[in-house]
């Protein structure tokens, strides 16, 4: 059966508590999930007093001051802090985002901070993604054209075609949708998901790609593309405003309409 | 227990390859979905009035007889057991992982719903042939 409860071993334990230093003008507490492979111990939720009066808006900018003044072993992804790199893509406050694009404010009380759900973890808030990387990869996410590209010019494209690209070329690949997927969720294994779906949709309206059957000849399977639901998790929790469940129901009409 | 394995991510991705199916599973669900609205009210509402008129057996059968009443029927029957199967197929590859389980669970729900569906259809011909 799919596995509704965590093993005994992922249980997650409260842990250690850091004050926050005296003289705090304005102090938010933050609950992050640690886990270190290195020790034969669960997981466990940090809580940390942080002044929010010395600390940057938003979520990232808060563990960054965790790791640099309070506890520098809080593990976590994060690169360009501006919602571009889809780095520090974490379940914050229940809800998939990336924590450098989370305002601290829209959260009330108890900032709670997991990984992203359901994924194998590395260490702390650090998932593991190589399974996500290589379906990614299976989709082949790249132009193929039979027809070479006109000499001395660019393959061309009308504007109506290129705005067909809107909504999908923004994606960034953070992995927020695939991990809010319960589909996702128990079976990954088979289910591209929501975010490569996208992905995949991206190259399929694409007007300058020759490659359309192949392209449907490869989704068309029943877990691959028709593991889809429509729960819209995906849609409800992306941080860039794309909609990938319209993106799968696109790609499921191109399979009728090529019937 | 898992079995160990060595295997790259993108030989584990790509797996067996793709079905090449599920499309005309997918359409399916939909259309008998969309067959069975207007039957399944239609099923609702005559039993409703015969129960108002306080119709008896025979009454019932007569209904029965009639040609419109056992061709919808049949076909709400159809329609019925089919959506059943395709929806509840839907659920087991879902949740059932254990192999030999979801295994038997799929051929006991396919052959299920076939002699329901089939039980379904021969009582209303019988009905309508023998009264």
């Amino acid at each position: 059966m799919a596995e509704f409860r965590l093993p005994k071993n992922s249980t997650v334990k409260p842990g250690k508590h850091h004050d926050a230093p005296s003289g705090a003008k304005k102090s938010r507490r933050f609950k992050i999930y640690r886990w270190n492979p290195d020790l034969a111990e669960n997981p466990r939720t940090d809580t940390y007093d942080i002044d929010l009066a010395a600390c940057g808006p938003m979520v990232l900018d808060a563990l960054i001051k965790i790791k640099n003044e309070v506890d520098p072993t809080v593990t976590f992804r994060r690169s360009c802090r501006e919602g571009i790199c889809g780095s520090c893509a974490m379940n914050i406050d229940g809800t998939n985002t990336l924590a450098c694009t989370k305002p601290i404010e829209e959260v009330h009380g108890e900032v709670r901070i997991y990984p992203l759900p359901h994924m194998p973890v590395v260490k702390d808030l650090v998932p593991d993604l190589n399974q996500f990387y290589a379906q990614y990869a299976s989709i082949e996410p790249w132009l193929k054209s039979d027809t070479p590209a006109p000499a001395n010019s660019e393959r061309l494209q009308s504007p109506d075609d290129r705005a067909k690209l809107d909504g999908l070329y923004e994606c960034i690949l953070c992995a927020c949708c695939s991990t809010a997927c319960p589909s996702y969720w128990w079976n990954s294994d088979r289910y591209l998901g929501p975010a490569i779906l996208l992905q995949a949709y991206r190259w399929l309206v694409d007007s300058r790609d020759e490659a359309k059957g192949e392209r449907l000849d490869d989704l068309e399977d029943p877990f691959r593309l028709y593991r889809c639901h429509t729960i819209m998790n995906c849609t409800k929790t992306c941080p860039k405003g794309l909609n990938p469940a319209k993106a799968i129901a696109e790609i499921k009409k191109m399979m009728v309409l090529r019937r | 227990m898992r079995e160990t394995q060595i295997q790259t991510p993108l030989a584990r991705v790509r797996g067996l390859g793709s079905a090449k199916q599920g499309t005309e599973h997918w359409w399916m669900q939909r259309l008998t979905a969309i067959l069975m609205v207007p039957l399944g009210l239609w099923v609702v509402a005559e039993l409703w009035l015969l129960a108002m008129r306080g119709a008896d057996h025979a009454a019932l059968v007569d209904w029965l007889q009639g040609p419109v009443a056992a061709t919808l029927l049949i076909l709400f029957s159809g329609a019925m057991f089919f959506h059943l199967k395709l929806g509840l197929q839907v659920v087991i590859e879902d949740y059932v992982h254990h192999k030999p389980k979801k295994w038997a669970l799929l051929i006991g729900l396919s052959l299920g719903c076939l002699i329901a569906g089939v039980a379904c259809v021969y009582s209303v011909i019988a009905i309508a042939l023998k009264g």
